[in-house]
């Protein structure tokens, strides 16, 4: 079932923030001034997950190994409910993850997506394009060698 | 008669606090610290979390700090902690298709669209000792050359073949695999068990086995058609939200390997593919890792059984686990002194027996 353009705009944020650098997340949500009193409908708490590849890269499914993940959610005083997934064991992160899930739900919107979610994005794309123009830098450039007898 | 005994408390106490001294090192020099080992032994890092079972590069640079840097200590507190992890779910399989490659080679098309990127390889370094690194305060390097990056994905290469019907296609299928942390291994243990056990085996053996098929012991001639090392982000469904989301994003290293394939009855010639897929940056693993797949493929593929190690199923996934066989090899350092007891009574009784026989064999 293809996802509506509000759950589409919801997995992306929760996918960056699960993504993201614990301690930047933790610096920008201080700097932010947002807050947001909640509680707990699940304390966060750390596990695995299962990570599946293919066989052949597109074939049958199997278990590769697993990975880090912590999750937690939250209800604010207003009711909303912010759910968090974050890779690794940092459990701020997942707080402020699940927070930061709730207030793009409310009003608040505008300002968590100034304040956390634009420089999260930012950073990511910085990190990416500079391993991709490393790598691009180590393209093989072939060239045909001039043969001797001709 | 079994006597329990008792002892030792104090000594062991006592060689643990060494343990914590020796492990510490000399304190005139500043202690390592975890973001170190994660940025500076990387590969070390990899190799742990990959035979560990378990993607977290901080936890693995602790590991590695504790176990003083034995690799395979490091890899034993990983898995002992992994079994202490509630199991939140599963992802989606990754899509390697998708992968921000930092490394991507193949070794069949020189002009392999998306081209032939070798990333930060020790390939075509020439092995000398770099006395500049022995140097302390030695500024950090500067910035690697840059150039324009590609914005599309970068194609498998099977996938070229596949398409003019020249290698034998994987349809996928998202049946749930059998999970070896959950259900003990037995045989035959099929395609998915084995390469959840290859990923997390040995990479000193998984490398042992697979030069042994290139020495031809299972021989079966690869070609590593592709190579590449790079970002995948890691989706799971999550009932809460009704969707799927990313969860993080994790490094690996996938080989192909094109092989060749006589046919069959059932099937035209063609290539056949080993696969290898690890956690990090680990090629020597994923290429040993993608030829020992594919010497285990022999029946499914109607090849000859030659006896070889690397086609014995049982042989390759009950001794490529480095904790496994270390748990077993190193318990007989452990008191045996009752067994041994005993042993040695047997042995006295043997030699008496056998003195008396001689004896009575020179009074005749």
């Amino acid at each position: 079932m293809p996802l509506t353009a509000e759950q589409d705009r919801r997995r992306s944020w929760i996918s960056l923030l699960a993504q993201s650098d614990a301690p930047t997340l933790a610096a920008l949500w201080a700097e932010s001034g947002l807050a947001a009193d909640f509680h707990w409908l699940r304390a966060p708490e750390t596990g695995g997950v299962m990570v599946q590849g293919r066989m052949g890269a597109s074939g049958a499914a199997f278990n590769l190994g697993e990975m880090t993940v912590t999750r937690a959610s939250l209800q604010l005083d207003d009711g909303t409910v912010g759910h968090a997934y974050v890779q690794g064991r940092d459990k701020t992160k997942a707080q402020i993850a699940a927070q930061v899930d709730a207030l793009m739900q409310t009003g608040q919107a505008e300002r968590a997506e100034a304040a956390i979610l634009a420089p999260l994005r930012a950073a990511g794309v910085a990190r990416r394009s500079a391993r991709a123009a490393r790598a691009a830098a180590t393209k093989v450039d072939f060239f045909t060698m001039a043969r001797g007898d001709v | 008669m079994y006597v329990a005994v008792k002892g030792g408390e104090r000594a062991i106490e006592n060689a643990h606090a060494w343990l914590d001294e020796e492990r510490r090192g000399d304190p005139a020099f500043a202690a390592l610290s975890l973001a170190q080992i994660r940025e500076q032994l990387s590969l070390a890092v990899d190799r742990v979390m990959a035979e560990g079972s378990l993607y977290d590069p901080d936890l693995a640079a602790l590991a590695i700090k504790q176990a003083r840097g034995d690799l395979i200590e490091a890899i034993f507190l990983i898995r002992a902690y992994r079994t202490t992890l509630p199991r939140l779910g599963t992802s989606r399989p990754v899509d390697t298709g998708a992968m921000a490659c930092d490394r991507r080679i193949s070794a069949t098309y020189k002009d392999a669209p998306g081209g032939q990127v070798l990333g930060p390889t020790f390939d075509y370094t020439h092995r000398l000792l770099d006395f500049k690194l022995a140097a302390e305060g030695t500024p950090a390097p500067a910035p690697a050359p840059q150039a324009t990056a590609r914005t599309a994905p970068t194609p498998h290469i099977a996938a070229y073949l596949q398409d003019e019907g020249l290698m034998q296609s994987e349809p996928a299928d998202d049946t749930a695999p059998s999970d070896i942390t959950r259900t003990p291994m037995s045989y035959p243990a099929g395609r998915a068990v084995r390469l959840q056990s290859l990923a997390r085996a040995d990479e000193g053996f998984t490398l042992g086995m697979a030069y042994s098929t290139q020495r031809g012991y299972g021989y079966n001639h690869a070609f590593v058609g592709e190579l590449r090392i790079g970002r995948v982000p890691v989706e799971m469904d999550v009932p809460e939200l009704g969707f799927a989301v990313e969860i993080g994003e994790i490094e690996l290293t996938e080989c192909e390997t094109v092989n060749q394939f006589k046919g069959s009855r059932t099937s035209p010639p063609q290539f056949t593919r080993g696969y290898g897929l690890v956690f990090g940056k680990g090629e020597r693993k994923a290429i040993s890792m993608a030829l020992v797949d594919r010497a285990l493929r022999w029946e499914e593929l109607g090849e000859d059984n030659t006896g070889a190690a690397a086609q014995d199923e049982e042989f390759v996934l009950s001794h490529g686990d480095n904790i496994q066989a270390t748990g077993f090899l190193e318990h007989i350092k452990l008191p045996h002194y009752v067994d041994f007891q005993s042993e040695l009574e047997l042995v006295r009784k043997m030699r008496r027996d056998a003195g008396a026989g001689n004896t009575a064999e020179a009074a005749e």
